[in-house]
């Protein structure tokens, strides 16, 4: 491809926007390697796409660095550098047909022969055929292909994806996302995409960085990050986590001792984001288990005792929620493999779990966003004798 | 019956505006249709006669071909020159005004408050024999100690461009104004420098407001005849001011009525050639 340059390494330093009194992005420190497909999740308002814009150069920092590889591109005008970007409503010219849309980038850089790059590119998002249809022809999908095609064919160093899925219906998302991926692997350029969906962020993404209010709250793989969030924002807006707030009284070995509702857990010390103080003991859903006594606990299991209030049957698991002897909801996912029967609702179960799967963060490690059950179980004194 | 009526409602919507325009247009648009074809050696006092003189026509061109090609002449320059001033200032109004685009374009409007005559009056103070304008241009030699802009086609044009500019400006305007300006930033992001963005991508999207402002300022500017009569002399005078002539002054009314005629059917004439020209799918 015409000795095209490979991905770069995206660096963001310390960058930091303010709109007036408003703190967008702050001082955000994030390191893209080269020829990933990167994700910035969060919700919206976070500043995921203000961070997005101002690599684009669309918007211009208040403090901090921006680099590509070893070069600053901090203040460069947004048409000087490597950079594409697929917007979110696309923003295809409507005045222009497929072909001219697609060649916008090349010419203005002023290539010559575009034929070939443009058909090329046509036919790498399967839109052969298209190239004098105007935008306002083509289904969102299309439009969707173009808009990628028309950023892509200038071989940026990074592309830039701006919630580019969000207008399309699940089923065609479903399907982008599966081209996305294919696209970025056959092209090789450091995809960074910002996207609220974390499943979208989890089918996609090499790395995820998740993002709130203006700050990364965790980076690693989607599986670092699922299995072991780093704070509680993380564990409630990547899936689900039950969450109880207890303290640390102690160590066991390689384990370290939490009182929460005035029961007694343990927790692995690798699984621990703190050992000391008021803690949220995390774990997910569908790593719990329910048994109808406590004498049915596997040894060496956690468990809470528990009146299921509700059960909602998902086809391939059904979702019960636990009301706790203090008040809390638990949720719990049971997998429809044949083996577990239903539990009806009314029913005192008793949930439990292996304690690797457990992990520990630190109380208060939310932010001010951090998701209601978490707020829930703060507002709970840890001895157990909350309201609700 | 409900069916029926809703069948009728959109005719029964249209009835006012067809009527009106069956009235006040149609009617006297044949009118004049027929009032140019009657016996030229009629006069007001003795009464017309309809003998289909169609040579009223080519009598009327012969005798003010000078005044039709004078008239286009002043009035495109003048749609030229509204265009040059007119879309900057749209640009600026629409694109980076922010918090004062509502009384810029009040500040555009606001001439319309006062009456055509008066405006074009008060160019007849500015342009003055010892007015400030001709003096700055005595001053710095573009014009003779003795030259003068009253009485020259110059004043002329330019009382045009001045009182036609707000039909270029505001459709200009409008359409910038609805411009989606994403599609300015992915024109940036796409390596368009700011300068090939206009040209690419705002320019060709504001043309719907370009030719809109183009026809609004042309066809009434080729039937102006107010700044002629008062900023100009005979030798400047414009179709319009002929017209006015042969129904008021000479009151040949089959003249009158020829060269409106011919005056209509050259500016649908032109409209259509350029609508053509510029392509309507690019307008819709």
């Amino acid at each position: 491809m015409e000795g095209a340059q490979p991905g770069a390494r995206l660096r963001l330093v310390e960058l930091t926007k303010r709109f007036g009194g408003v703190t967008a992005v702050d001082r955000l420190d994030l390191t893209v390697p080269a020829g990933t497909f990167f994700a910035l999740l969060g919700p919206s308002g976070c500043g995921k796409t203000t961070t997005l814009r101002m690599v684009a150069g669309l918007e211009e920092p208040t403090a901090g660095r921006i680099l590509l590889d070893e070069e600053e591109i901090t203040r460069l005008r947004p048409y000087r550098r490597p950079v594409n970007t697929v917007f979110q409503s696309y923003a295809l010219f409507p005045h222009l047909d497929v072909f001219e849309n697609v060649a916008f980038g090349l010419r203005r850089r002023g290539v010559r022969d575009v034929t070939g790059q443009v058909r090329a590119m046509l036919s790498l998002v399967q839109l052969d055929g298209y190239e004098r249809r105007r935008p306002a022809q083509l289904s969102g999908g299309q439009q969707q292909r173009v808009a990628l095609a028309r950023a892509l064919v200038n071989r940026p160093r990074v592309l830039l994806l701006d919630e580019p899925l969000g207008a399309l219906d699940l089923t065609l998302r479903r399907r982008m996302q599966v081209e996305l991926k294919r696209i970025q692997t056959e092209v090789g350029i450091t995809f960074v995409h910002v996207t609220h969906d974390q499943e979208e962020a989890m089918t996609l993404a090499d790395m995820v960085a998740v993002m709130n209010n203006g700050r990364i709250e965790q980076l690693g793989t989607p599986a670092e990050l699922y299995e072991f969030p780093a704070t509680a924002f993380v564990a409630t807006f990547l899936g689900r986590s039950n969450l109880l707030s207890g303290t640390v009284v102690g160590r066991a070995g390689e384990d370290v001792l939490v009182e929460a509702y005035g029961e007694r857990f343990s927790v692995p010390v690798v699984r621990a984001r703190s050992t000391a103080g008021a803690v949220l003991l995390g774990v997910r859903p569908e790593k719990l288990r329910l048994v109808a006594t406590a004498d049915e606990v596997p040894a060496g299991h956690q468990a809470v005792a528990g009146i299921v209030t509700d059960a909602a049957y998902l086809g391939t698991s059904t979702q019960y929620l636990l009301r706790t002897g203090w008040g809390d909801e638990l949720s719990v996912f049971a997998a429809a493999d044949g083996e577990t029967r239903p539990v009806p609702v009314g029913q005192a179960v008793v949930a439990h779990w292996h304690p690797r799967y457990a992990f520990l963060l630190p109380a208060g490690t939310s932010g001010d966003g951090s998701a209601a059950p978490v707020e829930a179980a703060d507002a709970v004194p840890a001895n157990g004798a909350g309201p609700r | 019956m409900t069916g029926a009526r809703r069948r009728l409602l959109p005719y029964l919507l249209v009835l006012p505006g067809g009527l009106w325009l069956v009235v006040f247009f149609l009617l006297p648009a044949v009118q004049l249709g027929a009032t140019s074809l009657y016996d030229p050696a009629g006069s007001l006092t003795d009464g017309y006669e309809m003998t289909w003189a169609f040579g009223n026509y080519p009598d009327a061109i012969r005798t003010y071909w000078v005044h039709f090609v004078r008239s286009f002449w002043y009035a495109g320059l003048a749609t030229a020159l509204a265009l040059v001033l007119g879309y900057p200032l749209a640009y600026v109004i629409a694109l980076r005004a922010g918090r004062w685009q509502n009384l810029l374009l009040v500040c555009v409007v606001a001439p319309m408050f006062t009456s055509f005559l008066v405006r074009t009056l008060a160019w007849k103070a500015i342009l003055a024999d010892t007015g400030p304008v001709v003096g700055l241009l005595r001053e710095v030699h573009l014009l003779a100690p003795d030259g003068r802009l009253l009485a020259s086609p110059v004043a002329v044009v330019t009382s045009i461009t001045y009182n036609y500019l707000p039909f270029m400006v505001l459709p200009i305007y409008a359409s910038l104004q609805r411009l989606d300006r994403r599609l300015l930033e992915a024109a940036r992001d796409l390596n368009a420098r700011p300068v090939q963005v206009f040209r690419t991508v705002t320019f060709p999207l504001s043309m719907p407001g370009v030719v809109a402002g183009t026809l609004l300022t042309i066809i009434p500017a080729a039937g102006d005849y107010i700044s002629a009569e008062l900023l100009g002399t005979p030798r400047e005078y414009m179709i319009g001011n002929v017209i006015d002539a042969a129904f008021l002054v000479r009151l040949d009314y089959p003249q009158g009525a020829a060269l409106s005629v011919v005056l209509l059917l050259v500016i649908l004439a032109l409209t259509i050639g350029y609508l053509r020209r510029v392509g309507v799918e690019e307008v819709g």
